[in-house]
């Protein structure tokens, strides 16, 4: 498997367990775990293949800091994607 | 240099030399040449001048100029004051500054727009929802008109909390000699203000404390400063008091009127004389017991069923009869009714 | 394998190193939400709320747009109540409904400043209605975020007024009844009516395209503002899972399938507009508006050659006979010949029409009650005045009545009355208007109150027409020789009423 565009994190602290990521996705590379948080929720999670680094995750979720959105550094990126570092958005 | 000048219009000139450059009101007899001299001087000096669409949208734009750290006012009468409670109550708890002007007329509903002073209750004991004070002015000349409103700016700031003016048709719609000479008056620095400063940016204007515990800590941070204002701020007027036997109280015009009803008493021997509260809230409570203590008998005046009388009451608290005289509806009683008042009052003293 | 869910939840075998980070919390959200009571690294909104999203759009506009240092944030009442808990720019909480009149107060105060009012649909679109119109109407330069989840979700789920046809909520049980409650208000529409607005549109959080479209609109609000352009408003049709009673994920989706077909998305509003102004720039000082013209103060008697102690005068007659007027001319004369005066009207509807009167003290001490109950000297421009207040003249006072005769059955014993017929004289030199100014010229010459000189003075400060001032000159001494011609007086008003 090669290094995914963009990758993703979500900090369970902020995170509520709307779902929302999870419905937005592109790629569809997020869902909740199964586990809850110590809020009760079940909160979101990067699967860990396909994250395109779109950022749409980002503007849908409506906590200001749960979710980070990362791409491939450029060089990494070249390398990865051949030169063609989309961007979604 | 004197010059000869409407009540209402008095009151912006001595806002402008207190350094307000903001107005927002809303007109209404007999309060709208306040609103219109503030129409045609403030642009001509930079300052801001805005009609609004209502009483309650003014005091908001007040409340929004306050916050910013302008020395700001507006002016209206009854059923202005009453949309404008709100605010008020807001202004209060998020200790803003700002002057507020009521030239009162008779109500209740629409009523009328003959002078009353049948504002009292709703503008020295509160008026709007939660325990919070209003600092209360009552001038009764044109040349107080405009000096009280300088000074209520001054109060407003030292206190931060809206201060009244409160005065009545008469006073707002009489010309009188003003006397008036530009002086510089500095406005106190407000780091609390939010102007959209780098330096500014942590502020916040607010009265809101979820926590009760907050709040009640806030409540008291505003009853102090309100127990300062009665220690430091209380003004009052004495006329003839010194071996008065019979003590008459009143204020605004109606102090005008007892002032010239006292001179006509004491010509015909009656040993009477005039206590007027200039602040009514602080009301000037101990110089009042002072007052009274060396006479039998207080007599109030008002254009009210009795408003300022029970503050008169708790000021004295029983130590002295306190008997009431009022005028309701426009009427405002004339020298002669207030001397045959004043002559029944003295014929019932032992 | 069982992971502690606590801290970033990161995916064990994607490590983000070689990574960069694109997008994150903006700087203008507070690291730590300190004015929040508790769980202070979260917002108090709840799952799938639509303000979080719009929250996150203005903080990453301001950021972008450099102007986190000059924006004031006015926060409402409704669930939005705690908006300045989070936004790291100056905040100014207020009352609901007045957030536009608040910022408007605040933007006129700092011109140059970014000044936002944020609001949802019960405090802009109910009890704020009249607020955001005139705002609106007056081109205020704020920007309004207006979100519309069509509910009250502070109060827990009552009616708003942008609540839906058959929608129900606890106040609307069985759903919105136009014949009880009327139709869903549309406020981007009624206040595209105005001219004012430079910016109006309608966006949704009801699917990514539109959760961007609502970024861009955000954004261009705020340029807006940071160029001074004008009035900028966004209506943000927003989910509000809770009240609604539906899973976050479903509650975006009635956004798109109930809203959007009710309120349509659309750019209402988008172009420059250059308000006229009417301002002169401020040319004027405090003090020349506070110390009055400088006029020459005419004495030509000491205020102690006055012959009385005191004269109250009251002066009636119809609306536009001059009756005001003339009481303020009589009242700046005895200022400037050093006299203690007072003059208070009549006012309100009666001086548009009907009748007015005003009462005067001219008084070498202290005035006391400004109200003159028993005039010395009564001028009654009617008849209807003439009758209204002979009675109160003071005994061995004198009445100055505008017509050439009394009326038939018109008798009074206590004062004396002179018969001038002020208006046809004025006619006669030009002018029925300059009536009250002959009345002046008599008053003076019957009474000898005041100096004519200071008369001519006063006309002079106040009449700027050369020709008007002539005839005012005309009058006054029309006035006086009519007095000296056809009346023998030889009564004049005394301070204890009576004369000599």
């Amino acid at each position: 498997m090669g290094q995914a565009r963009g990758n993703i994190t979500i900090d369970i602290e902020e995170c509520k367990g709307c779902g929302l990521c999870v419905e937005c996705c592109p790629p569809k590379c997020l869902e909740l775990a199964p586990e809850l948080s110590r809020y009760g929720a079940h909160p979101a999670r990067y699967s860990g293949e396909g994250c395109t680094g779109c950022g749409i995750c980002f503007y849908c979720c409506p906590e200001p800091g749960a979710i980070i959105v990362y791409r491939l550094a450029p060089l990494k990126a070249v390398a990865a994607q051949g030169g063609d570092h989309a961007t979604a958005l | 240099m004197r010059q000869l000048c409407k009540g209402n219009i008095a009151v912006i000139k001595g806002a402008l030399l207190a350094g307000c450059r903001a107005y927002y009101g809303y007109p209404i007899t007999p309060a709208s040449e306040i609103a219109e001299a503030a129409a045609l001087f403030f642009p001509e000096i930079g300052g801001t001048f805005v009609q609004a669409e209502s009483e309650t949208a003014s005091i908001n734009m007040v409340y929004g100029a306050a916050a910013a750290g302008m020395r700001v006012m507006t002016a209206s009468s009854g059923p202005g004051l009453s949309l404008m409670q709100e605010g008020i109550s807001y202004l209060a708890g998020a200790e803003l500054p700002c002057v507020i002007v009521d030239v009162m007329r008779a109500g209740p509903g629409l009523g009328n727009i003959a002078p009353e002073q049948s504002d009292y209750f709703a503008m020295v004991k509160g008026g709007g929802h939660g325990n919070y004070r209003n600092l209360v002015l009552a001038p009764a000349s044109v040349q107080e008109m405009a000096e009280l409103t300088i000074l209520a700016f001054d109060l407003a700031d030292k206190y931060r909390n809206p201060a009244i003016v409160l005065t009545d048709g008469y006073v707002g719609q009489m010309m009188e000699p003003l006397d008036l000479e530009y002086r510089e008056i500095a406005a106190p620095e407000k780091p609390w203000a939010v102007k959209g400063t780098p330096e500014t940016r942590k502020n916040f204007v607010s009265s809101i404390y979820l926590e009760a515990d907050d709040l009640e800590a806030h409540q008291r941070r505003m009853e102090a400063k309100y127990i300062r204002a009665q220690q430091n701020e209380t003004r009052y007027e004495q006329y003839h008091t010194e071996n008065a036997e019979l003590l008459v109280v009143g204020y605004g015009i109606v102090s005008r009127v007892l002032r010239s009803a006292v001179d006509e008493a004491r010509r015909l021997g009656i040993k009477v004389g005039l206590f007027r509260p200039i602040t009514l809230w602080p009301f000037p409570t101990e110089q009042l017991k002072l007052a009274a203590a060396r006479t039998q008998k207080v007599f109030v005046v008002e254009l009210s069923n009795g408003q300022m009388v029970e503050d008169v009451r708790l000021a004295l608290n029983g130590t002295r009869p306190v008997e009431f005289y009022g005028r309701v509806g426009g009427n405002v009683p004339s020298v002669e009714e207030l001397v045959e008042k004043i002559e029944e009052q003295s014929a019932a003293l032992v | 394998m069982a992971r502690e869910l606590v801290g970033i939840n990161a995916h064990p075998e994607a490590s983000t190193d070689g990574y960069e980070v694109v997008h994150s919390k903006s700087e203008v959200f507070y690291p730590v939400y300190e004015r929040k009571t508790d769980l202070k690294h979260q917002t108090h909104y709840c799952a799938g709320c639509g303000h979080g999203v719009v929250h996150k759009l203005i903080a990453e506009a301001i950021e972008e747009l450099g102007l986190q240092d000059r924006t004031i944030l006015v926060s409402p009442v409704g669930c939005s109540v705690f908006a300045y808990y989070y936004f790291d720019v100056g905040n100014v909480q207020v009352a609901h409904g007045r957030a536009p009149a608040a910022a408007t107060g605040l933007h006129r105060a700092c011109p140059d400043k970014v000044v936002i009012a944020y609001q949802g649909d019960g405090d802009l679109a109910a009890i704020g209605t009249a607020e955001i119109i005139h705002a609106a109407n007056r081109g205020e330069k704020i920007a309004v975020f207006f979100v519309n989840n069509a509910i009250y979700g502070m109060t827990g789920g009552q009616m708003a007024p942008t609540t839906l046809v058959d929608q129900k909520s606890t106040t609307s049980p069985w759903g919105r009844r136009p014949v009880n409650e009327g139709f869903p208000l549309h406020m981007a529409e009624m206040l595209s009516s105005l001219q004012a607005p430079v910016y109006i549109e309608r966006v949704a959080l009801s699917d990514n395209k539109n959760i961007m479209k609502a970024r861009r609109a955000v954004r261009k609000a705020l340029e807006l503002q940071r160029d001074g352009a004008g009035f900028s408003f966004v209506e943000i049709l927003s989910p509000c899972p809770t009240i609604w009673g539906k899973d976050p994920v479903e509650a975006k989706r009635w956004v798109a399938e109930k809203m959007i077909p009710n309120f349509p998305l659309e750019v209402f509003r988008d172009h420059k507009i250059e308000l006229p102004t009417n301002n002169a720039p401020p040319h004027k000082t405090v003090a020349e508006l506070i110390e009055g013209k400088r006029e020459e103060a005419a004495a030509p008697a000491p205020a102690s050659a006055h012959h009385y102690r005191e004269l109250g005068i009251k002066i009636a007659g119809f609306g536009g006979q001059g009756v005001l007027l003339l009481g303020q001319l009589l009242a700046e004369m005895g200022m400037r010949e050093g006299l203690e005066v007072s003059w208070l009207p009549s006012y309100g509807p009666e001086m548009r029409s009907g009748s007015a009167h005003c009462q005067v003290w001219l008084s070498k001490e202290k005035i006391g009650s400004p109200l003159v109950s028993h005039p010395q000297v009564l001028v009654a421009m009617n008849e209807m005045s003439l009758r209204k207040f002979a009675s109160e003249v003071a005994p061995g006072g004198i009445i100055l009545y505008g017509r050439d005769q009394l009326p038939e059955d018109f008798t009074i014993s206590q004062a004396q009355v002179v018969c001038i017929p002020a208006s046809e004289i004025a006619d006669r030199l030009g002018s029925a208007k300059v009536g009250n100014v002959v009345m002046v010229g008599a008053l003076l010459e019957a009474t000898e109150c005041l100096h004519t000189t200071t008369a001519m003075k006063v006309l002079e400060a106040k009449v700027k027409n050369a020709n008007l001032l002539e005839l005012d000159r005309q009058a006054l001494e029309a006035g006086r020789i009519y007095i000296d011609h056809h009346v023998a007086v030889g009564a004049v008003a005394q301070a204890d009423g009576f004369t000599q």
